[in-house]
């Protein structure tokens, strides 16, 4: 028994190995590679270059605020509606989380191509506009949302009692809006912050929706403009798109303590 | 995805009479109108859209040819490749990530690597598209650090008869993605073996092979299924990383719609309506199983 106990840990470890060497070796790679912009020396010259691109805080400011507001948007709906199943229709809770895990059957690229072709005509003309190409993002990144949003909501919900806290505020007299601004949502801070922040991690680099709708204005086909003409650079995006991924994740983790999953999402 | 017990469903048939008894049924839908209504323009709609197109001509007659054009061999090739590659990183990243999770949970390692094994698998299934792609071109593109470190100790991988920019690179880098995700998934469900599962086996004289064979793979089976067929989903459709990868040169359903949306290159837009429609027919019945599978090992792993 200790001999297969032995060999166990020496598998486990062996596996853990291959998947550790998978994970680091391109990111070194790509580490290494960008701090050689100036010949024959390491230099953080790459990232200089970047940092000094107007184009970059340009598209990075814009795909942070389109994901401000798609957190914005995703909240209110998907908080009241959370809540409100919990509270009144509980047997509707089927049919919205089956809505809520649409994107999974959906590919990203499925949605934007609908999606032109639904509002870019009569009687909507969203794509005319930039505001509405904008709103047009927006909602789309807001579709890509549901499935972790909700789940999250929900499971924050889940762990305070809703029926009681309800009651105690009507008991006192608050009203609807009081109940889910100043009771409900601020119970939920953990939950819809770890929403929150995998929003921010997916929508950022986000290219396949942003390509299509708005082009370079965003931050994913930027990076992938720089790629096509600028490898070092390209390089010293990467380890900054990933370091972004990696301040996400932590925050998450950070809030989530204790608790098992929460990071899964997915726009590839 | 999670495969926690549903409690939640005890609690509003036990506890107290709804808090304002008065208020109409019709009222209480009204709190999920906003809900309902997002999702019929921007779910709903998008996908009835690209339905009826698939059926309509260019004079917009009703028609079933763009069903028909569908079996032609570069647009059947497409789809085969899509899905073969999403077979095989499922496969291969999901027997990775099994690996990985087995070790931290029951496999005996230390505690530490679990919890780094969870923060590194949250990063790197969220680390995809684009910048991806540049990581894999900077490792094991053609003048990449990796190829050029074994082409000096004697091994010329491209000249073997590997490209990163072909399927099998194209998978490898899709991996990168795939088998952090089996960790996230798989980890909860073997913490669900049970130590009296195995200690019961081991009284009535199961060797460790034939406890895993015997009681716990049947056990996980539904759950590392289904935990498959999320990483099929997750490579099948996948847009980013291959165009970055490989510029557009690889035939995957994914790209073909993307040329066709920036372009109309088959020249008959039914027809790309009908190549969307028909990811999304092959995407609805990988869910289909999913969620039987999923109940199927909820029975097993509640606690």
């Amino acid at each position: 028994m200790v001999e297969a106990m032995r060999r166990n840990t020496f598998w486990s470890w062996f596996w853990m190995a291959v998947g550790v060497l998978y994970f680091i070796l391109p990111l070194v790679a790509t580490f290494i590679f960008s701090l050689r912009a100036k010949k024959g020396v390491l230099s953080f010259l790459a990232y200089e270059r970047i940092f000094q691109d107007a184009n970059f805080w340009e598209t990075f400011t814009f795909s942070l605020t389109v994901g401000f507001v798609t957190i914005l948007v995703s909240l209110v709906l998907v908080v009241p509606t959370a809540y409100w199943i919990r509270l009144r229709l509980p047997h509707l809770r089927g049919m919205i989380e089956f809505v809520t895990m649409m994107p999974f059957v959906i590919p990203a690229i499925v949605l934007v191509f609908g999606l032109i072709r639904v509002f870019s005509g009569a009687p909507f003309f969203l794509t005319n506009t930039f505001v509405g190409t904008n709103a047009l993002l927006v909602a789309a990144y807001a579709v890509l949302a549901l499935p972790y949003m909700f789940r999250s909501v929900d499971a924050g919900l889940g762990a305070i009692d809703v029926r009681s806290l309800t009651e105690a505020a009507q008991s006192l007299g608050a009203g609807w809006p009081t109940i889910l601004f100043r009771v409900i949502f601020p119970n939920l801070r953990v939950a819809i912050l770890s929403g929150a922040f995998l929003t921010l991690a997916t929508v950022i680099g986000e290219f396949t929706i942003a390509s299509f709708l708005v082009g370079i204005k965003a931050f994913g086909p930027y990076m992938s403009l720089i790629g096509q003409n600028k490898t070092y650079e390209a390089s010293s995006l990467t380890i900054i798109s990933f370091l972004l991924t990696w301040a996400f994740m932590g925050l998450i983790q950070l809030f989530n303590r204790g608790k098992s999953d929460g990071t899964l999402a997915g726009a590839h | 995805m999670s495969s926690k017990p549903n409690l939640q469903h005890v609690n509003t048939k036990r506890d107290a009479p709804q808090a304002r008894p008065a208020l109409s049924a019709w009222r209480d839908w009204l709190g999920v109108a906003p809900f309902l209504l997002f999702a019929v323009l921007f779910i709903l709609l998008p996908s009835l859209s690209l339905f009826a197109g698939s059926f309509q001509d260019s004079k917009g007659n009703f028609t079933l040819q763009n069903f028909v054009d569908l079996m032609d061999p570069s647009i059947l090739g497409a789809y085969w490749v899509t899905i073969r590659i999403s077979l095989v990183t499922a496969l291969g990243g999901g027997l990775l990530g099994f690996m990985m999770a087995y070790g931290v949970t029951v496999g005996g390692l230390p505690r530490w690597v679990r919890s780094a094994l969870s923060t590194f698998s949250g990063v790197a299934s969220n680390f995809a598209g684009v910048p991806l792609a540049f990581a894999f071109i900077t490792t094991l593109g053609r003048t990449g650090m990796i190829t050029v470190l074994l082409k000096y100790i004697g091994l010329d991988l491209y000249d073997k008869g590997f490209s990163l920019y072909s399927f099998w690179g194209l998978s490898l880098t899709y991996m990168y993605f795939q088998f952090p995700l089996m960790v996230l998934t798989i980890t909860p469900a073997l913490d669900g073996l049970r130590r009296e599962w195995r200690e019961a086996a081991e009284n009535l004289g199961a060797t460790p092979a034939e406890y895993w064979l015997k009681v716990a793979l049947p056990i996980l089976t539904p759950s590392i299924l289904g935990t498959m067929i999320l990483l099929f989903g997750n490579a099948f459709g996948a847009y980013a990383t291959a165009l970055s990868l490989t510029g557009g040169f690889i035939n995957l359903i994914t790209i073909l719609i993307g040329s066709q949306i920036k372009g109309d290159v088959l020249h008959n837009v039914g027809l790309g309506y009908a190549l969307a429609f028909g990811m999304v027919v092959v995407m609805a019945v990988m869910m289909t199983i999913y969620y039987f599978l999923r109940r199927r090992s909820e029975r097993w792993l509640k606690q």
